[in-house]
């Protein structure tokens, strides 16, 4: 056999360690699976922390790599949750598979999820291609109103929206026959949420290493020297807009597998939950701009906080005043942000990414750093 | 030498800010090979020029003609294609990237592998990775970068973030490469090694050189032919020693 150089070693072992964690998760739900805190609490909250580890990180495309301040995010979601769930409700009338199990089901939940994502990166194609032509605050703004737009336009629509799968018969049909799953089909369908985040997460790593990262980081830090350099600015933009909103959308429709019903408000700019278009940034921006795996644990973070905020126990323990503070999760994200940009502007992660080869050489240069900072600190106070 | 086809020409070229004109009637021509100085005092309109050069700026009048082919209308990006690079005046590098990067960057347009390749690590992205990681290395060597391959290229120092400027231009395989003012705020050391990185590019590639430039003595040293511009005007244009004695030229470096 070929000897494998650095890279082929890094892949390789990656890989190996991905099916090692991944086979070993499986013993553990297969072992605990019926258990009541894994099924009630676990299980759920796993598949909030896959949706939003995909979202997180396909924000961090635009927002970290290309540099462009996309607010709209969440509209893409949308679209993917909405897809996915009408997708698997019409397989179901159609007669594919009669309920939430078998391989028929299986690969009728994958193809919602791919069918979801290809149609939140049409949308995300639509938009980005006038909305791209703006820089800065006015695409921010422009994209806060697409993302509204997207969210009212799903709202208005007859099979969908306010009247359709949000309410009464038309939402517990979701629960019923759709991708809405219970708590035991969460743990049963729990591999499937995991699989997607990994492969999704790959996908755009890989994304980033390759000539699409190297031009949409060169579009970030000076997009004139980028266009000189002969990288067609508007195309790479455009796409990375649109690949940026595939996995939007992949996350959307697993957002739709965790939930029993759907409505446009989870959705919609002035959510006060953990999905909003502003707290995807605020985890981007927490994570490091730039860093894929920052974006993954950021994600992971603020559903912690967010889920500790309102279902924590020491919270009633607490002075009156600090709980109401946290009366407004808001609040404390936006002082999360604040302390961040004081103390990190980069973010935890910066733009360093997490490598199993590197992680030996990473650590020893990190320790060397830290030796190198106190020593020069004992000499200034020696020579002080 | 008339006879041969030039690889930049440009006819009546001019362009207005609102009532302003800010470079009129331009006309030059380059041929392979050659080295060409663009003088002329502050505001003259020279940078303008290289704007309208690599299509950043698109002419009121006038039309670009590079290797034979007019590049009306075009964008930027397609003005590379066509064969021409630049360097800016004040230092754009990609800073957050490290210097090996920033010159593969450059190689995004040569680069035919697609999303699928990317995303599944196919053969062809390997090959194409090895072979433009080898490209760039070489272009890094030419400018004698190879050893700060994987620094920051924000972390360089000031003339070799120049040179790593340099070295990115020659990556889009150009026919004609803008200098514009490569020596500004460079040390005498630095600006002779500029000096070597350009004889050398010259040599390597055979492209043609339209320079701009203030360091005078580096102009007439260099330059085979001047082209000296006032308030958008072409005032005189011809062999350093000409230019060097045309009291047009002094008067209006010096004023009247």
């Amino acid at each position: 056999m070929k000897k494998l150089n650095k890279t082929g070693q890094g892949y390789l072992l990656n890989t190996l360690v991905i099916i090692v964690l991944f086979t070993a998760f499986q013993l553990i739900t297969a072992a605990v699976g019926s258990q009541g805190s894994f099924k009630l609490v676990l299980a759920p909250c796993l598949w909030q922390c896959c949706y939003l580890m995909i979202l997180a990180a396909s924000l961090n495309l635009v927002l970290g790599f290309l540099g462009q301040l996309s607010l709209g995010h969440c509209g893409f979601m949308a679209v993917g949750a909405y897809t996915a769930a009408l997708l698997s409700l019409a397989c179901q009338r159609a007669g594919v598979y009669e309920d939430k199990s078998g391989a028929v089901f299986i690969l009728v939940l994958f193809a919602c999820v791919i069918a979801a994502g290809l149609l939140a990166a049409l949308i995300g194609l639509l938009v980005g291609i006038p909305a791209l032509r703006l820089k800065g605050d006015y695409l921010a703004i422009i994209t806060l109103g697409f993302g509204m737009i997207i969210i009212n336009i799903i709202n208005n629509l007859p099979f969908c929206g306010q009247d359709g799968l949000a309410q009464g018969s038309a939402a517990a049909s979701l629960y019923k026959n759709g991708l809405g799953f219970g708590t035991k089909s969460k743990v049963e369908f729990l591999w499937a949420a995991i699989l997607v985040t990994i492969i999704s997460v790959t996908l755009m790593f890989m994304f980033i290493r390759s000539k699409y990262g190297r031009a949409i980081r060169a579009i970030r830090d000076d997009e004139i020297a980028a266009s000189a350099s002969g990288i067609n600015t508007s195309y790479y933009k455009v796409l990375t807009f649109a690949y940026s909103a595939f996995f939007a959308g992949v996350a959307g429709a697993l957002y739709s597998c965790a939930n029993a019903t759907l409505s446009t408000s989870s959705f919609a700019f002035t959510n006060g939950g953990i999905l909003n278009s502003t707290f995807v940034v605020v985890m981007v921006v927490l994570g490091g701009m730039g860093s894929l795996t920052g974006s993954v644990v950021a994600a992971v973070i603020m559903f912690v906080v967010n889920y500790q905020i309102k279902n924590g126990a020491w919270v009633a323990a607490l002075p009156a005043s600090l709980q109401a503070v946290f009366q407004y999760p808001m609040l404390v994200y936006a002082i999360m942000l604040i302390v961040v940009i004081m103390f990190r502007p980069m973010g935890i992660f910066g733009s360093y990414e997490f490598s199993l080869v590197n992680l030996r050489g990473d650590i020893r240069a990190a320790l060397a750093h830290k030796a190198a900072a106190r020593a020069e600190r004992k000499g200034v106070k020696s020579h002080g | 030498m008339d006879e041969r086809i030039p690889v930049l020409e440009t006819r009546k070229l001019g362009i207005s800010f609102g009532g302003l004109k800010a470079v009129n009637d331009f006309n030059i021509k380059i041929y392979p090979g050659e080295l060409v100085g663009l003088i002329g005092p502050n505001g003259a309109g020279k940078t303008t020029v290289f704007n309208l050069l690599t299509g950043v700026y698109v002419p009121t009048e006038g039309t670009v003609i590079l290797n034979g082919q007019p590049l009306n209308g075009k964008k930027t990006y397609q003005f590379v294609e066509a064969g021409v690079a630049r360097t800016f005046q004040n230092i754009r590098l990609f800073r957050q990237m490290t210097v090996i990067d920033n010159v593969k960057a450059a190689f995004t347009k040569d680069i035919r592998y697609n999303l699928f390749d990317a995303s599944f690590r196919t053969k062809k992205y390997w090959d194409t990775e090895k072979r433009i990681t080898d490209k760039a290395m070489e272009l890094l060597e030419i400018c004698g970068l190879a050893d700060k391959a994987n620094e920051l290229a924000a972390s360089l120092p000031y003339g070799r973030q120049r040179k790593l400027e340099i070295a990115r231009a020659l990556a889009t395989d150009m026919k004609l490469l803008l200098l514009d003012e490569p020596a500004a705020g460079m040390n005498p050391t630095e600006t002779a090694e500029l000096l070597a990185c350009i004889n050398t590019i010259r040599e390597r590639f055979g492209v043609a050189i339209l320079l701009i430039e203030h360091d005078m003595s580096l102009v007439m040293n260099i330059c085979e032919r001047i082209q000296v511009i006032d308030y958008g005007q072409t005032i005189a244009s011809g062999l350093p020693a000409e230019i060097a004695s045309n009291p047009r030229v002094i008067a209006a470096y010096l004023g009247e």
